[in-house]
């Protein structure tokens, strides 16, 4: 007989993965810091990392000490699913499945992917996963088991560039509308006319917006402590990612000045009614 | 020495320009027919309208241009001008 409880809690539970193709924009900083944010507003979230062979969702979440199993103890059988899940020091609430670290991605399936996923809806709101930069199986891995898409870029040619071909991977997989994160902006840089201004790189990629991230020294920080700095309530930043957290979980929040649109708020605002209407 | 490129540069943003540089590079990497093939197009567009109405072939232009995330390929063909005489009586 099916438990209605039970199968209501798994329709309801999202699995989203952050991507970027390329490297180094903040795909695992994205992934912790969203995920905190999940938990902070008391949603019961576990971050994973699928990055098998390059882990580093544990360092920037500060769990490194705690791993005794990982994913691909799991997929191979070694350990039960729960075994593999780490709690985080602060958030009740928050979880993280760390990757392998002596392995490589082929030590993983698309349809383990699936398998661990639908396992994981049964007791989570939302399972966040952080995939491995570029298109070959890691990636493939990451998107396998996703209900929605979000592409981290920077306001920077090679970033943008390649977001439009992960977007279009997205849609040719049926796996879309992707959500897109602008992060490490600098607004004075953007003022200057020197750097790709939010509603440009909407204007490119025409895709959703789902967040504005400022170009933030005090994430390096927070990093270098292991500590997301979406717990941070005083940063900036930190509500950059809290507001994501927020859109996720269906509320409505504007991008004003003070969440990082800067001046370009009008016109930005414009854009995303746009956006909106082609979702 | 300055480049011609770098002259039309002078005193433009560099925003602007990777905007630009972005926007042509994306409709190439978004673009799904393989080199060369847009002239073999062309050139297979205008035999077959050829056959039945006289072609300006020397106007005809053929472009992809985007519509939000999606493209589409415009042609322009231009016809010949034809004079209408009257029949031989």
């Amino acid at each position: 007989m099916v438990d209605w409880r039970e199968k209501l809690k798994t329709d309801m539970s999202k699995v989203i993965t952050v991507t970027s193709g390329k490297g180094g924009v903040g795909k695992t900083t994205a992934t912790a810091n969203i995920g905190a944010a999940l938990a902070k507003l008391g949603h019961k979230v576990v971050c994973m990392d699928a990055d098998i062979g390059l882990r580093n969702l544990d360092v920037v979440l500060g769990l490194e000490n705690r791993i005794v199993y990982d994913l691909v103890d799991v997929v191979e059988g070694r350990c039960k699913l729960r075994q593999a899940l780490i709690r985080d020091k602060r958030l009740e609430e928050l979880y993280l499945i760390p990757a392998a670290q002596t392995r490589d991605k082929s030590a993983v399936s698309p349809k383990d992917m699936i398998r661990i996923c639908d396992e994981l809806r049964k007791d989570f709101d939302y399972v966040l996963i952080d995939s491995p930069a570029g298109i070959e199986r890691g990636f493939k891995n990451a998107i396998a088991p996703a209900d929605e898409i979000i592409i981290v870029t920077n306001p920077e040619v090679s970033a943008v560039r390649d977001a439009d071909r992960i977007i279009g991977i997205v849609e040719a997989e049926q796996k879309g509308p992707a959500k897109l994160v602008i992060n490490r902006i600098n607004m004075d840089m953007v003022e200057r006319g020197d750097m790709l201004a939010v509603a440009d790189v909407l204007e490119l990629l025409a895709v959703d917006l789902i967040g504005i991230v400022p170009d933030d020294q005090a994430v390096l920080v927070s990093t270098n402590r292991g500590a997301p700095i979406a717990l941070e309530v005083k940063s900036k930043t930190g509500q950059a990612f809290r507001d994501i957290a927020k859109r996720l979980a269906g509320q409505e929040v504007a991008f004003t000045s003070s969440n990082g649109a800067g001046g370009l708020f009008g016109r930005l605002s414009k854009m995303i009614r746009v956006g909106n209407k082609n979702a | 020495m300055r480049s011609f490129a770098g002259l039309l540069n002078r005193g433009k943003r560099s925003a602007e320009t990777a905007k630009e540089r972005l926007r042509l590079v994306l409709i190439h990497d978004r673009s799904t027919l393989p080199p060369g093939a847009m002239e073999t197009l062309r050139d297979e567009l205008i035999e077959v309208i050829s056959r039945h109405v006289e072609v300006d072939r020397s106007a005809v232009r053929l472009e992809i241009t985007q519509d939000g995330r999606s493209q589409r390929l415009l042609a322009d063909i231009p016809l010949k001008h034809v004079n209408h005489r009257l029949p031989d009586l």
